[in-house]
């Protein structure tokens, strides 16, 4: 097939970008392109993001207030989740889909390659606009990423701000996904049955559903508190009879299956990487299907687990601790189903695959602490407190960031046409895989002997396991500058790349030169599934 | 060198224990607590953590199996197959049962926590930024309860204040709540501003305060003595600076406390 492609490229005119320079990727509608710039921009987030953490784990390094006002400190607490969540993670994943999607279904592009440029461009819009709101008066918002009334609409002047780029947020988001809903529905190479279609593609279709469903929800919920704040209305306002456990239930319909939006790309990725370096066939492939699916079915019903402390009536409680713990049992499949694909495999362990075994332990552990809080009981004493930040940065950063480094290394020989430095990236799996233990084990033993989170102070039996925590996330985030000199170094230096570049992976990526043609597929190609 | 050496063996092997809640500086687990329900939610907790252990000696265990004994670098050819309904029927079928087996036991312990009836005494808890207010239902007593003096000092930034030298930093109130021992109390809670959540792990209570909403619980504290808590909702800038103090006394102590605030705000 990779005949095929290069036969396409020489019967065409235009082989590369109509631009040059800005303007290429400025007014650039093509999907690998776009790929690239969420993928650089998601890369930049990290830092930024990364950055406010550590400001975090600076004040917390000892117990006191040593580097910034409390104030401060809680406006860093809101903008590293809302920049790591919308700008660092769901920009990441939406560049593999990007970049991976048309290619692994032999469409030529994205479905709507201009709505597609201008989902990309809102996002630094979005995300400058709410960094711009550490300088307005009474600063940016300090009220956690969950923006919870009536705390929230003590904001300064930065509120409409911060509610106007959630939006924007929100919109991208949207049409990222119907775009990829469209593509997979309508480009796919006829040859290739939905059953069919690679575990990644699968994982994002859902996801996109996913997105489309809930987004809106937010967008109206973030409204709703607008109107509070400068039309007099009391949706959440008690004084006027309304209720501020509603934004509450509002938020997490929409944010648990955010929680899901975020990884089942992650588990998409995993299940390219690990059959890759196992050269054996993923286990029970119609089963991830089906667990995916049903991950995203759950996600809707258990939102109130996050919030068992409000005063929910005994049958409330009890509907959404058993619906939570459902969860486990396709996620259970998945961790099995990953296992029992290494099972009488040919193991080796590159980069990618290091990075997809690190995620198969490390979510595991979040997935189990992830468990415990299901249990309502257990959660009263665990709420709020770092036994959840433990919890939520398992199944993020060695979860779904893992995941994503793990498909950067496994699929940037095929976007860049070079190979990364295998040594060098093997010093960045080992360094991010112990720092980011360090950083985010002892939260579990603080959270549990009773610290609170979100606090810029603490008392000072916690001090040891904080003091492990911050030098841990100092050394992962200095960690990660390695892989921005692994990536500019492939770019600039790496080995050539052969079209399939490792050993014999399935899919029509690697059928496709490497790096791939401007424009790959303009005519469907054949797809002959192996197994 | 030790110092960060000592807290990571120490936890691997003190995991398990309750000891945690007797040394602070090694606390790695939750308080067994001083109530029923405490005891209660420790216990199931440890039983969760178990099942958990047990999982993961499982499952990782055949990970890390798999790592080493099908390595390309020693010869392993891959085998073929993808497929096997057994498999799955049981790798589906065990987790169900194992699910069943906790949320039993957690569906009852619910069922005992939101029990709130025969209480004996009520008490309103209301949240202020950044301090509680306590009524006694029914006796005209209320006072508020804001952060200790000394640990306020030390907390200002720029205080030159080592937080190690104050006794109890950012966990001591000037008015603790006082209460009886072995006594059902019914606490009403609600908020005046924004969310707050009232905390004290030892009773295994965490309940939001919510402007709008009077929340309801209740717990029982089989043993006299001091316990501490924190503000477990954000609440703005001082969120961290409004613990919890609950002083329990024996029942004649409390009376004789209650007579005595009685007669104060008589005079």
């Amino acid at each position: 097939m990779s005949a095929t492609a290069a036969d396409i490229q020489d019967s065409h005119d235009h082989h590369g970008p109509t631009h040059t320079g800005i303007k290429r990727w400025l007014f650039t509608t093509n999907h690998k392109d776009i790929g690239t710039l969420y993928l650089v921009f998601s890369l930049i987030m990290l830092f930024v993001g990364g950055g406010m953490a550590l400001v975090i784990r600076l004040e917390l390094f000892q117990p006191g207030l040593q580097f910034v006002n409390p104030d401060f400190f809680n406006q860093m607490v809101t903008l590293h989740a809302l920049v790591m969540v919308f700008g660092m993670i769901m920009p990441a994943f939406a560049g593999f889909a990007n970049w991976m999607i048309p290619m692994m279904i032999g469409a030529p592009d994205m479905a709507l390659p201009r709505l597609n440029n201008w989902s990309f461009w809102l996002l630094p819009c979005a995300v400058v606009l709410l960094a711009s709101t550490l300088f307005m008066p009474g600063g940016a918002p300090a009220s956690g990423w969950t923006l919870y009334p009536p705390l929230v609409l003590q904001t300064g002047d930065a509120f409409p701000f911060a509610i106007f780029a959630v939006h924007l947020l929100g919109i991208s988001s949207i049409m990222a996904a119907i775009n990829i809903v469209v593509t997979i529905l309508n480009l796919r190479t006829p040859s290739m049955s939905l059953m069919q279609m690679p575990l990644f593609v699968w994982a994002w279709l859902i996801t996109a559903y996913l997105l489309i469903a809930v987004m809106p929800v937010l967008a109206g919920g973030v409204t709703m508190l607008l109107m509070d704040q400068f039309f007099g209305t009391s949706f959440f306002q008690a004084a006027g009879g309304g209720d501020p456990v509603l934004f509450q239930h509002i938020f997490w319909f929409f944010g648990h299956p955010e929680v899901y939006i975020i990884i089942l790309p992650a588990f998409g990725i995993v299940s390219h990487v690990i059959p890759a370096f196992s050269r054996k066939p993923l286990f029970g492939h119609h089963a991830m299907v089906f667990a995916t699916g049903s991950i995203a079915f759950l996600s809707f019903i258990v939102w109130a687990h996050h919030m068992f402390t409000v005063g929910m009536p005994l049958a409330g409680q009890m509907f959404f601790m058993l619906s939570t713990m459902l969860i486990a049992i396709p996620t259970g499949v998945k961790i099995f189903n990953w296992t029992a694909t290494m099972w009488e495999g040919s193991l080796s362990f590159e980069t990618p695959m290091l990075f997809s075994i690190a995620f198969l332990f490390l979510f595991t552990i979040g997935g189990f602490s992830g468990l415990m809080m299901a249990m309502a009981p257990l959660d009263f004493q665990y709420h709020d407190t770092y036994f959840i930040v433990a919890h939520f940065h398992y199944v993020l950063v060695p979860g779904a960031m893992f995941a994503a480094i793990a498909g950067a290394y496994y699929w940037l020989p095929k976007w860049t046409g070079h190979m990364y430095d295998e040594r060098l990236g093997k010093i960045h799996f080992w360094l991010s895989t112990i720092f980011v233990n360090l950083t985010f084990f002892p939260q579990h033993f603080v959270g549990l002997a009773g610290m609170p989170r979100r606090i810029p102070d603490y008392a000072v039996q916690f001090t040891d396991y904080n003091a492990m925590s911050s030098i841990g996330s100092f050394g992962f985030g200095f960690a990660q500058l390695l892989l921005v000199y692994i990536v500019y170094k492939c770019i600039k230096s790496g080995q050539k790349a052969t079209a399939e570049v490792w050993d014999n992976p399935e899919g029509l990526e690697w059928t496709v030169p490497s790096p791939p043609p401007h424009h790959t597929f303009e005519e469907p190609p054949v797809y002959t599934p192996r197994h | 060198m030790n110092r960060f050496l000592i807290p990571i063996f120490g936890s691997l092997f003190a995991a398990s224990t309750a000891h945690a809640a007797e040394d602070f500086r090694a606390g790695i687990n939750l308080p067994v607590g001083v109530t029923d329900i405490s005891a209660l939610i420790f216990d199931l907790h440890m039983f969760v953590f178990w099942i958990c252990v047990a999982i993961g000696a499982v499952v990782f265990t055949a990970m890390i199996v798999a790592m080493f004994k099908f390595r390309k670098s020693k010869g392993a050819v891959a085998a073929t197959w993808s497929h096997s309904t057994v498999a799955e029927i049981i790798w589906t079928v065990i987790p169900i049962l194992i699910l069943i087996s906790m949320a039993v036991p957690a569906a009852r312990a619910l069922v005992e926590i939101e029990d709130t009836s025969g209480t004996e005494m009520t008490i309103k808890i209301t949240g202020y930024q950044w301090k509680w207010h306590y009524d006694y239902i029914g006796e005209d007593i209320g006072f508020y309860s804001s952060l200790a003096q000394s640990s306020n000092e030390a907390r200002q930034p720029g205080s030159n204040i080592d937080p190690n030298s104050v006794e109890n930093y950012l966990l001591d109130v000037d008015h603790p709540l006082i209460l009886p021992v072995d006594t059902k109390i019914r606490y009403l809670i609600t908020a005046n501003d924004v969310l707050h959540s009232w905390w004290v792990p030892a009773f295994a209570v965490k309940k939001d305060a919510i402007p709008g909403y009077i929340n309801e619980g209740w717990f029982q504290v089989n043993e006299t003595g001091t316990y501490r808590g924190q503000c477990a909702e954000l609440c703005g800038k001082d969120h961290g600076f409004m613990p919890i103090v609950v002083e329990v006394l024996s029942k004649a102590d409390y009376a004789a406390w209650l007579a005595a605030q009685q007669t104060g705000n008589a005079g």
